[in-house]
This record gives C-alpha cells, sequence and structure tokens, in this order.
C-alpha cells in the first residue's frame, strides 16, 4: 500500500471515527443505562452505506478509502461487544441479546438492501 | 441542562469539544490505518475465514474493555484515554460493515455453516475479550499489552 493512499484511509478513518461519535452522541441514550440504540444507529447507516459502495462496484483505491477507511471506521465492533457485555452483566440479559440480535439481523439487511441500492445506480 | 459542570462521570452524556473530537479523529486515524494494513498481510478471499477482521475485532474489543473499565473505575490519569484509545482507535479498528458484507458473501454463497460459525465465533470471541479484560483490569494486575 502507497504512503498517500495509507494516509488517505487513516484521515477517513479519523473522519468516520467522529461522524460515530456525533451520531451516537445525538441519537443514543441520554446515559450510559439506557439502551445503546446510537451504535446500533451508526452500524445500520454504515452497513446500508457499505453496501451501496459493493453494488455500485466500487473498487481500488476508492473502495479502500471509501469502504475500509471511511465506513470501516464510523462502523464499530468492539463497543457493540461492549455495551452488550455491560447490559448482560448488568442483569439486562435480555436487552443485552437484543443489541446482539437487532445488530445482526438489521446489520445484514442494511447491507443487502444497500447492495440492492447501489446496483441500481 | 445548563445545572453547571459536569464532574467526571461515564454515566453522562458524551460532549463534543474540541479536545474530545480531536483525541477521536486521532485515535480513528490510527485504528484504520492498522486495519489497513492488516487487510492487506492477511488478504481476505471470498469464500475463506476472514481472518484479518476478526483479528481486529476481537483485539479491538479487548483493549476497549480494558481502557472503558479503567474509565469507568476512575483509574485512568489520562482524561481523554477512553476517547483516543476507546472510541477513536478501537472504534475505528474494529468494524461492523465489513462483517457485515463477508456474512452477505458467505450467504450469497450457499455457505451457510461459515457464516454461522464466523459469526457465532466473533460475537462470542468479541464478548470474551470484554469480560476478560474487565476481569484482568479489575483484579488490578498490570495493564496488559494491546494486542
Amino acid at each position: 500500500m502507497t504512503a498517500p493512499l495509507l494516509l488517505g484511509i487513516g484521515l477517513l478513518g479519523g473522519a468516520g471515527a467522529v461522524a460515530r461519535y456525533l451520531v451516537d452522541t445525538v441519537a443514543g441514550p441520554r446515559t450510559r443505562r439506557g439502551f445503546p440504540r446510537g451504535i446500533l444507529v451508526v452500524n445500520l447507516s454504515g452497513a446500508l452505506l457499505l453496501g451501496v459502495l459493493l453494488g455500485a462496484s466500487v473498487q481500488g483505491d476508492a473502495q479502500r478509502l471509501l469502504a475500509g477507511g471511511l465506513l470501516g471506521a464510523y462502523t464499530t465492533f468492539s463497543t457493540w461487544m461492549f455495551d452488550s457485555h455491560r447490559l448482560a452483566t448488568g442483569g439486562r440479559r435480555g436487552q443485552a441479546a437484543l443489541n446482539l440480535l437487532a445488530g445482526l439481523a438489521l446489520g445484514l439487511l442494511a447491507v443487502w438492501l444497500g447492495r440492492e441500492l447501489g446496483r441500481l445506480a | 441542562m445548563g445545572y453547571g459542570p459536569r464532574v467526571a462521570d461515564p454515566a453522562s452524556r458524551p460532549r463534543a469539544d474540541a479536545r474530545t473530537l480531536a483525541a477521536i479523529f486521532a485515535g480513528g486515524c490510527v485504528g484504520a490505518m492498522v486495519r489497513a494494513e492488516l487487510s492487506v498481510a492477511l488478504p481476505y478471499e471470498s469464500g475463506h475465514w476472514p481472518w484479518a477482521t476478526l483479528l481486529v475485532n476481537v483485539a479491538g474489543a479487548f483493549v476497549l474493555g480494558w481502557v472503558i473499565t479503567r474509565v469507568e473505575d476512575g483509574r485512568e490519569p489520562f482524561a481523554h484515554a477512553g476517547r483516543l484509545l476507546g472510541t477513536g482507535v478501537c472504534g475505528a479498528l474494529t468494524t461492523f460493515s465489513t462483517l457485515q458484507i463477508e456474512l452477505l458473501e458467505m450467504l450469497d454463497d450457499d455457505r451457510y455453516g461459515l457464516a454461522a460459525a464466523y459469526v457465532l465465533a466473533s460475537i462470542a470471541a468479541g464478548l470474551a475479550a470484554v469480560a476478560l479484560a474487565t476481569r484482568l483490569t479489575r483484579r488490578g494486575s498490570s495493564a496488559p499489552e494491546p494486542a
């Protein structure tokens, strides 16, 4: 990977992380006691957009920058796991299961839908 | 709102001041570049086990579990560590969208067993990583090496 490409991935990754934080701030619960819907919104919207890129056959450097850099960093796995763990250990196993299952099922639906939309483009 | 400054409470609502955003941006740059390099080192081929994604996701879940537990317990001296290392580095190092695309492509290829194994392994290992990091941190053992 060339240095400019790596740098571009880094900058877009930084932007993706900031976007994740801002969306989570707006869409998330008011306290950590609430259901972590903000990260769900982030992950589902990112999965939808990644699907669009895939459906539109975006490849090469553009794919690395947008899919790998921006959307890869915008969406996140670690907080999804962390929140699920804290819900489960905090006596809210039902919400933990809902967080995992909703993320998975709706995430798959989102990438599929995005890919269909991207193919229309 | 407007009831005076917030104390350092992990339950408080996140804020969007310039330092917080700068920490997240810097961390996000690092996380995305590490993931990109790893995806070159461990290239993913359709129909195969996505080692690169699994590795970054589980490692990132472990480090996030470590740093946020320290923040929760008031043991993190650097005020922006949770944002820089957690939200920034771990958030960007790990990825949800790539995982979902890999799953969708496995389902496209009718590789249901592979898809089920991959998703179960990701979630089981991700939860186990958070649990282990939390336990190690609360045991007061020295900080584990970022995997």
